[in-house]
């Protein structure tokens, strides 16, 4: 008979952390190259490639760990490597070639390590560093990202090492399903797809259910946002803090098995969380009786296929069955009738990511950071035309000063910033006069725009607005599923109405018919693409009338 | 007939049993060969017992499915929202007027097929082009003859 006890003995988290932190200690220098999406199509491999050979020339690789992490942050100055010697500053080197890297190894990482003597770098690599005192860095807050950037995260140990797993032993050994949900529910922990609704309360709704046969957790990881990558950069950079979550959520639900739907163009990150389920699997972390405890779960992954619609969540649950992504109306919700019928709870990536964390820390820890009605911090996709474009988490609240100016560095050549676009395809535009208004969900939504996903698009003063909206209008357009009428009619029409106005055949009639369809796409819309696909005209309309007015025929310069 | 099953057969065994499968065979069907084929369509409606008609329902709803053979080297030029504000159109004018093909158009020799595409999610490096999988950030529109005679090379050699 196998012994049971001496299995999950093998397998105890404790021993192997501590295992792995006495590994590490044995480096003397750690060298970080960021290996994601974004890095490695500027040539990352090659880099981890040629310092792995130079150390294996130079017989360092006792002294030296390659650790290659998820995304560090800064993508547009990326490949990215940072190195840690024990008793010396970390350095970060920025847009790091192959001459940089062979430099960077022989002019600073052999010397340090044979002589304690200080090293002047030269030129060629000082160009390269990036401080890390850059607002950009030290004004972050990261949870959700605490382990992106620091750890392998093909390697389950490094995970482990830094706490992994922890709070899903101390949910399975120490609390009740409903202790769970409570926990949740007092962080106030909101869900990070864009509704901003309660995950705690939505876990209760799910909690209630009965288990008749199956009751399913499912991850939105349909991240279809344009200018949005949050979710992607989560899952290549700590997929098991995604993979921790979902099975905390699926102890205090009651469910039986999960799943992850992501996106078809996203590979890597597809790639990662294969390999995480796997090594979850061999360390009894997915399965039967998991950590002895009785609680059994399984998850297996199904990619989209390129349906925008398919974040929404009934539609999303009709591409795993195989069909069309089209949405359907809600009641009943999923949480009663989901995925093949049976009661689902669905949960986004991000909202996932925080949940390890706050069983460990306390809601109130999670609570300390973020506004009233909006807690924790948020991670945001910085992008446009903007310094510092990249990966960003904050606390809930920051303004958007703080995040334009402070941490992304401004609005690059000298051009002033207009204004910053959110939610994406769904969202809206805040002019640059709201600059101190804190990032929160209800702050967001009085002005017309919404959270969503966590795109935040910087806009400077030579972009057209009218343009702007027309393209996020395509967008939705095209990706309306067609089912109900308002979504597709009337999307086509605004369209060509835009199309009319911005090849300067508009008319001031047509700014009202405008209005007129938006309001009735936003009232008899089946879900959310089609309620939400008029914001981005609206709210360019109420912001910058006057660029459609000056288009129109009769316009206020035509008058 | 050969005895060798084809790829439809194969890949429709494989997930027959599984739930909620028919999305992810298509995608091994499509990695194999590039495209779904017709042939290859009908066998999956057979072994994963789907009606041939939700099979097309599914393959035209998705963008990502193809139903005709793509060109050799597929040219992605994302569209996301970071790369239209850096001007990601002026490049994908280049792409079209030099290979003289629309998006979603392959060359007549073949070698080429030109899309556009949603967010790839490399926003930081937007202007982004991906063609095969090799990512091309920070694009100017004077860089697209130069992809297009790498890429030229590279199925010259093959």
């Amino acid at each position: 008979m196998v012994d049971m006890a001496e299995i999950y003995k093998k397998f105890d988290i404790h021993e192997i952390a501590k295992n792995k932190l006495a590994e590490i200690e044995k480096y003397k220098c750690n060298i970080y190259c960021c290996h994601s999406t974004g890095c490695k199509s500027s040539g990352s491999d090659d880099l981890i490639a040629l310092i792995q050979q130079i150390l294996e020339e130079t017989e360092l690789t006792e002294q030296v760990r390659i650790v290659s992490t998820g995304c560090m942050g800064l993508c547009a100055q990326g490949p990215l490597i940072r190195i840690e010697i024990n008793g010396k500053k970390d350095i970060l080197f920025k847009r790091v070639d192959m001459d940089t890297t062979r430099a960077i190894m022989e002019e600073y990482v052999i010397p340090s390590l044979k002589s304690n003597e200080e090293i002047t770098l030269g030129d060629n690599l000082t160009q390269h560093i990036l401080s890390l005192d850059l607002p950009f860095f030290t004004k972050q807050e990261k949870v959700v990202l605490k382990n992106a950037g620091h750890i392998d995260p093909e390697d389950i140990t490094e995970y482990m090492a830094r706490g992994g797993y922890l709070a899903l032993e101390k949910a399975l050994k120490t609390m009740t399903p409903q202790e769970v949900v409570e926990e949740i529910k007092k962080s106030g922990l909101r869900g990070r797809g864009g509704g901003g609704f309660s995950t705690g309360m939505k876990w209760e709704l799910a909690a209630k259910v009965p288990t008749i046969d199956e009751k399913f957790i499912i991850c939105n990881g349909d991240e279809g946002d344009p200018g949005a990558y949050m979710d992607r950069s989560i899952l290549e950079g700590d997929p098991h803090a995604v993979i921790e979550g979902m099975m905390i959520a699926a102890y205090a639900i009651g469910a039986t098995s999960g799943w992850f739907y992501v996106r078809a163009e996203y590979p890597l990150a597809v790639e990662r969380l294969k390999k995480a389920i796997q090594a979850c699997k061999k360390h009894m972390l997915l399965g039967n009786n998991i950590m002895g405890t009785g609680f059994s779960f399984n998850v297996d992954i199904r990619l989209g296929a390129g349906a925008f619609v398919c974040g929404e969540e009934t539609a999303l649950i009709h591409s795993i069955e195989g069909a069309r992504g089209t949405p359907r109306p809600r009641p009943p919700y999923p949480t009663n009738k989901g995925l093949w019928d049976k009661p689902s709870c669905v949960n986004n990536v991000e909202t996932l990511a925080n949940v390890s964390k706050i069983l460990l820390k306390g809601a109130d820890w999670f609570a300390s950071f973020g506004t009233e009605t909006s807690k924790g911090t948020k991670v945001f996709a910085l992008t446009g035309q903007v310094e510092h474009s990249g990966l960003i988490e904050v606390p809930m609240g920051t303004t958007i000063n703080e995040i334009v100016n402070e941490i992304g560095g401004g609005v690059p050549q000298g051009k002033k910033l207009k204004a910053i676009q959110t939610g994406g395809p769904s969202g809206g535009v805040i002019p640059a006069k709201y600059m101190d208004m804190p990032v929160c969900y209800e702050e967001l939504k009085k002005l017309g725009s919404i959270m969503g996903s966590g795109g935040m698009i910087v806009i400077d003063d030579s972009s057209d607005m009218v343009s702007l909206a027309k393209f996020y209008l395509d967008f939705t357009v095209d990706e309306s599923c067609g089912k109900c009428a308002p979504c597709r009619i009337g999307g086509k029409q605004m369209l060509l109405l835009l199309d009319k106005i911005n090849r300067g055949r508009g008319k001031k009639k047509d700014l009202e018919l405008l209005k007129k369809i938006a309001f009735a796409m936003q009232k008899a819309s089946l879900c959310g693409l089609g309620q939400t696909a008029p914001n981005p005209v609206l709210s360019t309309l109420r912001f910058y009338e006057e660029e459609y007015t000056n288009k129109l025929l009769d316009g206020k310069d035509k008058e | 007939m050969d005895n060798e099953p084809c790829l439809g057969c194969r890949i429709g065994d494989k997930w027959r049993k599984k739930r909620g499968s028919l999305i992810m065979a298509l995608h091994e069907i499509q990695g194999a060969k590039g495209y779904v084929d017709w042939k290859d369509a009908v066998a999956l409606a057979e072994t994963m017992d789907v009606p041939l008609a939700r099979i097309y329902e599914v393959l035209t709803f998705y963008n990502f499915f193809k139903l005709v053979a793509p060109g050799k080297a597929v040219i992605s030029v994302c569209t996301g929202t970071a790369c239209f504000l850096k001007g990601n159109d002026k490049v994908l004018e280049r792409f079209k007027s030099e290979l003289n093909i629309k998006e979603g158009e392959s060359t007549p020799d073949g070698l080429f097929h030109l899309q556009v595409v949603r967010c790839v999610g490399c926003c930081g490096l937007a202007p982004v082009c991906v063609v095969n999988g090799k990512t091309y950030g920070r694009m100017t529109p004077e860089q697209v003859p130069e992809i297009l005679n790498e890429w030229r090379e590279v199925f010259k050699e093959a």
